[in-house]
């Protein structure tokens, strides 16, 4: 155990630098992800058939192909059209639009959930579509939306694991590292699998509450217990899990 | 203006087509489907022991759920094939794909089990049925309806996360590409076909499960 | 516990001491009453006043907080063992329990089997009947609530007032000695009230089944009961024949609800 304990120190370092970049294709591609969500999620619930059909179009292609494929044809197709990117990039961009298209329906579908009554009132007030969009409709879907972006970012983080397969090395490799030196059990399992679940939590709590300032805003009241919570939604609608 | 490095050779098409088709066969639905098996059962097992074990054992069935849900499939994949060294990658592979979607499974069913209406419940005790027969005649019927469809959706996840599988050494649809891009340095073309398969076997596939929710809803 | 004689004699339904909570908010206190075998007995009273409730502690749907309940002089869910209030065993629950019968408000039928299905369901697992045997014992039932060609029909493809009928056959399927009606005509059309009312009243007059009613249709209730009680705030406030208690109530509680529910305290009353 001593003597794993010291391989671990000694790891350590570059099990944080690959916890880093772990972290780091977490947040930025799920920031791309959210914007793309959006994007495609207005478009796709829009009224008009020139946003929804390709849109929806999008959503299908990104979610239908998988991310592993997504993943692998920008990293060696990209280059051969002239355009070369860091691999940390390209796994941002691949995550980003994955989950984007999968965030789509979330959006979507939040924003078709917000009650008719609420539309009916902002034709009554004559407000315009954009400020009935920006001030009325969305800030009442991005409540319900957030459960489900949740699952995704929780996702997305699990999907980052492949990405030593694009060499980029982030968290699970450097884990195949400290297996050589200790064994499979402490290294991908206490170490590796440990942390990851911690960092799951983290982001759940982070969601939790962010759902739990959205809904207060609308005058809606969350218990500190569904905050702690990592109870996922169990909805129909299931994501690439990974 | 596209580089002439990006050249499409439709001959490497038809040359690399019949190889990840093969697989495609071989590996990729075998595990989806036997996967698909093994989480539908396991989760209901996870399901109705959670709901009736008492709450110290529910609460650690709850975790260690949670734990496997929300960490990657890839390091599991890992973990497990380095520890069972008996077992082949493809096996392990089913497996932990199977528990790993148990997970999820298990919310669904017990977001089915709980939206059975409480009056259905109370009709079983006002005629004294058996637990056994509450579950299996009006319960887990009533459930079912709701949770077939999420499976459905859940198996077409399971394939689509079948690349995973690659870093065990398991050639499956995108390994199989990477094997020949690998050999011939062709991988546009290959990694192009993989993503026309995908979409080809998921798309419709869930438009028909989208059909099937439909349906099974009851006209109440 | 109880001897040979006394069974004769012992009440039905007896509550004694019975007190229900949930949590902080106590809906029965000190509750004691008795039902004699072959009573039609009515409760009313305002929501909240622990009329439902006391026919979901009956039907052990709700477990009593202290006290004690008797059917047919046997403790229903829990029992006095020196000195100590204990539970009794699910088994014996179990077994007491099957001679009660229970019509709910929302029918409660199952909705992935046919009619027959739900009839026969608990006399074939419960009660160790054949299929066949329960089947024509059903089908007899389908006839008295007039409902004979719906046997292979989905409860889902029933109104509201077949499906309440259907329900009604299913608790008699047990042959129950008690059967108890939680408001059975509440979530139904007005006009299709009559037609489920009638059926109960064939059954009081055909059969001597001990029924404990909560309605708020008190035509019914004068028509079938021969005890009514008022309650309110969980405690029996009034208790009597209906022809006394609607034409004449003596307290001013019974007095301002059934004021409130009638229109005229006067015995003058306009539904079924």
């Amino acid at each position: 155990m001593d003597q794993k304990l010291a391989a671990l120190g000694e790891a350590l370092p570059r099990l944080l630098d690959g916890l880093w970049v772990t972290v780091e294709l977490t947040v930025l591609g799920g920031l791309a992800a959210f914007v793309l969500s959006v994007i495609l999620g207005l478009a796709a619930a829009h009224p008009s058939r020139w946003a929804r059909i390709p849109a929806r179009i999008v959503i299908e292609f990104f979610r239908g192909t998988s991310l592993v494929v997504q993943l692998f044809w920008l990293f060696f197709v990209l280059p051969l059209l002239g355009i070369d990117m860091h691999p940390l990039v390209v796994g941002v961009l691949a995550l980003g639009l994955n989950y984007g298209a999968y965030g789509a329906e979330v959006v979507r579908g939040s924003i078709n959930s917000v009650p008719t009554g609420q539309w009916e009132a902002t034709t009554a007030l004559s407000l315009g579509p954009v400020q009935r969009m920006y001030r009325i409709i969305f800030p009442q879907a991005w409540a319900l939306m957030i459960p489900s972006l949740s699952n995704l970012l929780i996702h997305l983080m699990k999907g980052t694991a492949i990405v030593s397969f694009i060499t980029i090395a982030d968290f699970t490799y450097h884990l195949d590292q400290l297996k050589r030196v200790t064994d499979t059990i402490f290294a991908y399992g206490v170490v590796g699998l440990l942390s990851y679940f911690i960092i799951a939590l983290i982001l759940t709590f982070l969601m939790n509450a962010l759902e739990n300032r959205a809904k207060r805003k609308l005058g809606q009241q969350v218990t500190l217990r569904k905050v702690l919570s990592p109870a996922p939604t169990a909805t129909t609608e299931a994501g690439g899990a990974a | 203006m596209i580089p002439a490095a990006f050249e499409w050779h439709s001959e490497t098409v038809w040359d690399v087509l019949p190889t990840l088709l093969e697989q495609f066969l071989k590996v990729t639905l075998v595990v989806t489907v036997l996967s698909t098996l093994i989480a539908a059962v396991l989760g209901l097992v996870i399901a109705m022991v959670m709901r009736i074990s008492p709450r110290p054992v529910a609460g650690t069935v709850k975790w260690i759920a949670n734990f496997i849900r929300m960490t990657p499939i890839v390091v599991q994949l890992l973990f497990a094939y380095y520890t069972f060294l008996s077992l082949d990658a493809l096996t392990i592979g089913v497996i932990v794909f199977g528990i790993h979607y148990s997970t999820y499974m298990s919310e669904v069913y017990r977001a089915g089990i709980d939206a059975v209406p409480k009056g259905q419940w109370e009709a079983t005790t006002a005629l004294s049925m058996s637990t056994r027969r509450t579950w299996t005649a009006v319960v887990i019927p009533q459930a079912l309806r709701a949770t077939i469809p999420a499976l459905g959706n859940y198996a077409v996840s399971m394939f689509k996360d079948t690349p995973f599988l690659l870093v065990i050494g398991v050639v499956e649809l995108v390994n199989a590409g990477l094997i020949y891009g690998g050999n011939t340095y062709r991988y546009i073309e290959p990694l192009t076909l993989v993503g026309v398969i995908f979409l080809l076997a998921s798309y419709p596939t869930s438009l028909l499960i989208g059909r099937l929710e439909k349906r099974l809803a009851f006209n109440t | 516990m109880d001897k040979p004689g006394n069974r004769a004699a012992a009440p039905v339904i007896e509550f004694r001491d019975v007190e229900k909570a949930f949590g902080d908010n106590v809906v029965l206190h000190d509750l004691n009453f008795s039902v004699a075998k072959g009573d039609r007995v009515t409760l009313i009273g305002p929501s909240g006043s622990g009329k439902t409730t006391i026919l979901r502690l009956v039907m052990t749907l709700e477990e009593a907080t202290g006290g004690y309940i008797f059917i047919d002089g046997e403790p229903l869910t829990h029992e006095e063992r020196n000195g100590k209030r204990v539970e009794r065993s699910k088994k014996d629950q179990k077994r007491i329990r099957q001679r009660i019968g229970m019509v709910f408000q929302q029918f409660n039928l199952f909705p992935n089997m046919t009619v027959l299905e739900n009839i026969i369901e608990a006399p074939v697992h419960v009660l160790g009947q054949s299929k066949s045997e329960a089947g024509t014992k059903a089908r007899e039932l389908l006839e008295k609530v007039g409902l004979a060609d719906k046997a292979d029909a989905h409860p889902t493809s029933l109104s509201g007032g077949q499906q309440q009928r259907v329900a009604i056959a299913r608790a008699l399927a047990m042959d129950p000695e008690i059967l108890l009606l939680d408001e059975v005509t509440s979530a139904l059309d007005p006009e299709i009230v009559g037609e489920v009312l009638a059926i109960l009243r064939n059954i009081a007059e055909t059969t001597d089944i001990t029924m404990l009613i909560v309605t708020h249709e008190m035509q019914f209730a004068r028509d079938v009961s021969n005890r009514v009680l008022m309650f309110d705030g969980g405690k029996i406030v009034e208790e009597a024949a209906p022809e006394v208690m609607f034409s004449s109530p003596k307290h001013q509680r019974t007095q301002d609800f059934l004021h409130a529910v009638l229109g005229d305290a006067d015995g003058t009353i306009g539904t079924h």
